[in-house]
């Protein structure tokens, strides 16, 4: 007899998503992945001038701020023909990676810790012993007895103060909390660093887009001019800011982030068998250091791999008919052609049209459309995407560097290749990366510095700026490897205004409801066989789901088996006893 | 963990608890007072409003939104964001940071209603759908209108975090699919502050919890419901590019010579005219650029409908479809009056008692744009 769960909202996360799942003998035997929340950007932009368009797919996304920017003039540039120079290509790899370390860390720590570090447990720990631990992995500076002392300190006077905050109703106390009080210290002492942390690496952003959140970017370039003889522009100054902010950024990634994921995954091995899926990965490939045009130079390889197989990688086609778009469980306007055929996004349409429970609501009703989110499949398939695709998309591309890091990851974790797919796997799959594009950002950055040396200046093209220079009707496909996976943006462009503009985010393939045939995606397919101690405090649903660092507000709810709503779940932040 | 009976702990007490001595506290406080600009005779009231303010309970609710401006939040320098939710205020519902999800996140939420009621703050990210019954935006299967005139009903004040909550943004964009409205339309009887800007800048939200943690009541805000501290000025006013503007000299492109110059950005639609914002005087990031020194126009983030305003790039002579009250509509009424757009705006953010100024310069600034136009 299956109990069914519900978990709404789903916290820690960007957006707003549901999770439906059925538990049955202490497992999940089907679930159910809802965004409760739509905007219609995609309708709003239509009919504006297309150079503009960045700005306001941008805001579909605060947290990964700058990819749906980078999307979209990559689209208006594809549809019109400009390349765009070397300078820029440079200055967004170096905004992008710089990107990639500020969402990873910040994904690690604040939004995905919690759900493995017990803050409360952190106060029985011996700061000495967290002290030891702390410099037997790491040479960073700060792992004092002293240091750890005093964040416990002032963790126990915040807890006694009664007022928890944000740290109120967690998972304190969960019998699959797992990690020793003084690994928890550790984790909850860096937690508090890297939010410290996090407010300087994005200055990279506000040195060559001028603010973070959503920096400015500009179809044909960027226009941050560089000027090394003038203070009006990217002069020797500003350069030497972002180096020294990518250096800094780097050392803790590397003396921070890499040696807490490790020592924290070591305790959690048992979640590399947990949240597989079904095992096809896809990327569509990113940073380029020779135009986006040249695919094969980019840092990221597009590709894709069916059923874990790494032996053979597939080639993805943004322009053909590999991928389709679904709306069968979706909240919009049936395709006149019917509700189970899917469109190429050129084509695609987002009339909403919600069809789902009046709120207040208990559940969904998920034998019908039950999300705002459509459904993309890759030849008919669904795919997950995400740092452990690219990854795995490399690795079975042969590149080295990729397959070096991820090895000696495995190594030190001491788990078979397998794990990686899986709650851990992708986990560790963001650590990872984030190690690799740290180092790529310094070359980016050594780059432009020698464009610049040589005497090469431009920093946008400008020959197709005006309008009258495009032709009547064009369309073009910005795609990129977003720190959460593959996104692409599709635009039809007719007489110079944005004709039809599509998204398909990295959260879409991950979260979307089933396809047609009823096959789940990612979110939905993970979950399936995760055990789950508690029906009432899911900590296991919301580690899965976190692996992928949504970018949706969820929801999880929780049902018995006659699907009857659980009520009120107890409030376990006790810890006084 | 029990909470009921540990509420009423002040700053000074939190601080003390935390091992700092008495001379630390003082310290504290004279920085707040230098960081808010007050003279050191007023550093005795802040110390003492530290020592007997509660620490606020404040409720922060994520609407139709695209959580920027939590992420503006946490970039805030002074003071830091771990120092304000875990010293300033008790952030007890937040679904970008808190630990609990589901039931256990509602369960907080609820409890910190019923036991402040009245006394809590209540923050909102994210415009409200009230298209299709409210059915575009829902959490925990209620619809956030709802969730919003719950949450307002015991809040001692609101505060209307970024352009969604405090004029629709994005969303409300024509053709505004989803009817999304901003909090004052819907709200009425309760203090707003409207905090615009997508997103604000982080040193100016973190500025406005510690305005009232430490002085226990509102900024004073202008007619549009801005504190004034953040709001008064154009970014043109305060724009370092400012005498280039004066002198007639624009970039005409990007990544011309003059763009690379740090030439004006007016003519290749810079808003910073149409703009009121701290960009120019607090920066961003801990004042380490702002849009215009980085090269790209002001998009006018922080104005009501500034997407309608008309296309970025296009410089702004005319300013069509104001729709919001106050300032917008002055700029409009006088951008009607006037050909030269750049200079009608000169016009109207100047006080009467500056007009002779202003006629001084429109005269100028007419004749340097007849020496470029020519």
């Amino acid at each position: 007899m299956a109990e069914r769960i519900v978990v709404d909202p789903i916290t820690r996360i960007e957006g707003h998503l549901r999770i439906e799942a059925e538990i049955k003998d202490g497992k999940i035997v089907d679930a159910f992945s809802s965004s409760t929340m739509v905007r219609g950007i995609e309708e709003i932009v239509k009919g504006r001038d297309p150079r503009d368009v960045w700005a306001f797919v941008q805001r579909t996304c605060g947290v990964c701020t700058t990819v749906h920017a980078l999307a979209s003039v990559r689209a208006v540039e594809d549809a019109i023909g400009i390349q765009i120079p070397p300078n820029a290509e440079m200055v967004r790899n170096i905004m992008e990676g710089v990107l990639y370390m500020h969402d990873h860390v910040v994904h690690f720590y604040h939004l995905h810790a919690l759900d493995w570090v017990d803050v409360v447990s952190a106060l029985n720990a011996d700061p000495a012993e967290t002290s030891k631990i702390a410099q037997s992995i790491s040479n960073w500076p700060k792992s004092s007895p002293g240091y750890f002392s005093d964040v416990k300190n002032r963790i126990a006077k915040f807890v006694e103060s009664g007022q928890l905050g944000i740290f109120a109703n967690g998972y304190w106390g969960h019998s699959q909390m797992k990690l020793p009080a003084e690994i928890n210290l550790l984790a909850v002492a860096h937690y508090l660093e890297a939010l410290e942390w996090q407010k300087e690496i994005v200055k990279v952003h506000t040195i060559f887009g001028g603010k973070n959140p959503h920096p400015n970017y500009l179809v044909g370039g960027m226009a941050c001019a560089i000027n090394t003889e003038n203070p009006g522009g990217i002069n020797a100054e500003r350069l030497a800011m972002v180096g020294k902010l990518i250096k800094e950024g780097k050392e803790f990634v590397d003396q921070v982030y890499i040696p807490d994921l490790l020592a924290i995954a070591s305790f959690y091995k048992d979640w590399g068998a947990i949240g597989k899926g079904f095992g096809n990965y896809m990327s569509y490939g990113d940073f380029p250091t020779n135009g986006y045009a040249d695919m094969s130079n980019f840092k990221f390889l597009q590709g894709v791999i069916l059923n874990r197989d790494l032996s053979k990688v597939h080639d993805v086609d943004h322009r053909g008919d590999q991928i389709e778009e679904f709306i069968n469980n979706s909240w919009y306007d049936n395709y006149p052609e019917g509700q189970d055929k899917g469109r190429h996004p050129w084509e695609g349409e987002t009339n909403i049209k919600y069809s789902g429970p009046k709120p207040p609501y208990e559940h969904l009703n998920v034998e019908e459309k039950y999300s705002f989110i459509k459904t993309p499949r890759w030849k008919g398939l669904p795919m997950e995407v995400g740092p452990l695709s690219r990854l795995l998309v490399g690795y079975g591309r042969g590149n080295k560097e990729i397959q070096e890091a991820v090895n000696a990851a495995l190594a030190h974790l001491d788990v078979p290749v397998d794990a990686l797919f899986s709650t851990l796997g992708r986990t560790a799959a963001r650590g990872i990366e984030t190690q690799l594009v740290a180092n790529w950002t310094l070359e980016f950055y050594d780059t432009l510095l020698n464009n610049i040396k040589n005497g090469d200046e431009r920093m946008a093209s400008t020959e197709n700026w005006e309008p009258e220079t495009w032709p009547a009707e064009c369309k073009g496909v910005g795609f990129m490897e977003a720190p959460r996976g593959a996104l692409a943006h599709w635009i039809k462009i007719k007489d110079r205004k944005t004709d039809n503009y599509q998204l398909i985010v990295p959260s879409t393939w991950n979260a979307s409801p089933r396809d047609p045939k009823g096959q789940r995606s990612a979110y939905e397919s993970t979950l399936i066989d995760t055990p789950v101690a508690d029906p009432e405090l899911p900590l296991e649903i919301i580690r899965t789901i976190h692996s992928f660092d949504p970018c949706i507000a969820c929801a999880v709810h929780l049902y018995d088996e006659h699907g009857n709503h659980i009520s009120q779940v107890q409030n376990i932040s006790s810890c006084d006893n | 963990m029990n909470s009921n009976n540990k509420s009423t702990e002040t700053y000074y007490e939190s601080i003390i608890k935390q091992g700092h001595s008495r001379r630390d506290f003082m310290k504290f406080a004279a920085f707040i007072a230098a960081y808010m600009g007050l003279e050191s005779t007023m550093v005795a009231q802040v110390a003492n409003a530290l020592e007997t303010t509660k620490r606020l309970p404040v409720i922060w609710e994520h609407f139709q939104e695209c959580t920027c401006c939590s992420e503006s939040f946490i970039r805030s320098d002074h003071p830091i964001v771990a120092d304000i939710i875990l010293d300033k205020i008790s952030l007890d519902y937040t679904l970008t940071l808190m630990a609990a999800s589901g039931h256990q996140a509602e369960a907080a939420k609820h409890k910190t209603m019923e036991e402040n009621k009245g006394e809590y703050i209540l923050c909102v990210e994210g415009s409200v759908p009230l298209g299709d019954d409210g059915n575009y935006c829902c959490i925990a299967g209620r619809s956030a209108k709802d969730i919003l005139l719950e949450a307002a009903e015991g809040a001692k004040a609101i505060i209307a975090w970024g352009s969604c909550a405090s004029s629709g943004c994005v969303q409300s964009a024509k053709p505004n699919p989803t009817n999304a409205t901003p909090i004052h339309k819907i709200i009425k009887n309760k203090p707003i502050i409207r905090v615009p800007g997508c997103p604000p800048i982080g040193e100016v939200m973190a500025g406005i919890i510690v305005h009232v943690v430490t002085f226990g009541r509102l900024p004073e805000l202008d007619r549009q419901g801005r504190p004034k501290a953040f709001y008064a000025k154009r970014v043109h006013d305060s724009c370092y590019r400012r005498p280039y503007f004066d002198a007639g000299l624009f970039a005409e492109t990007f990544d011309d010579q003059n763009a690379k110059d740090g030439y004006c950005l007016y003519k290749v639609g810079c808003k910073g005219p149409l703009t009121y914002n701290s960009c120019g005087t607090i920066k961003w990031n801990n004042g380490v650029s702002y849009p215009i020194q980085s090269g790209h126009g002001c998009i006018g983030c922080s104005e009501d409908g500034f997407w309608d305003f008309g296309p970025f790039y296009e410089r702004a002579t005319n300013i069509p479809g104001v729709e919001g009250e106050g300032i917008a509509d002055d700029v409009g009424k006088v951008a009607a009056g006037v050909l030269a757009g750049g200079i009608a705006v000169h016009a109207v953010a100047a006080a009467i008692s500056k007009r002779k100024e202003v006629k001084r310069r429109i005269t100028r600034g007419k004749e340097n744009e007849k020496n470029i136009e020519s």
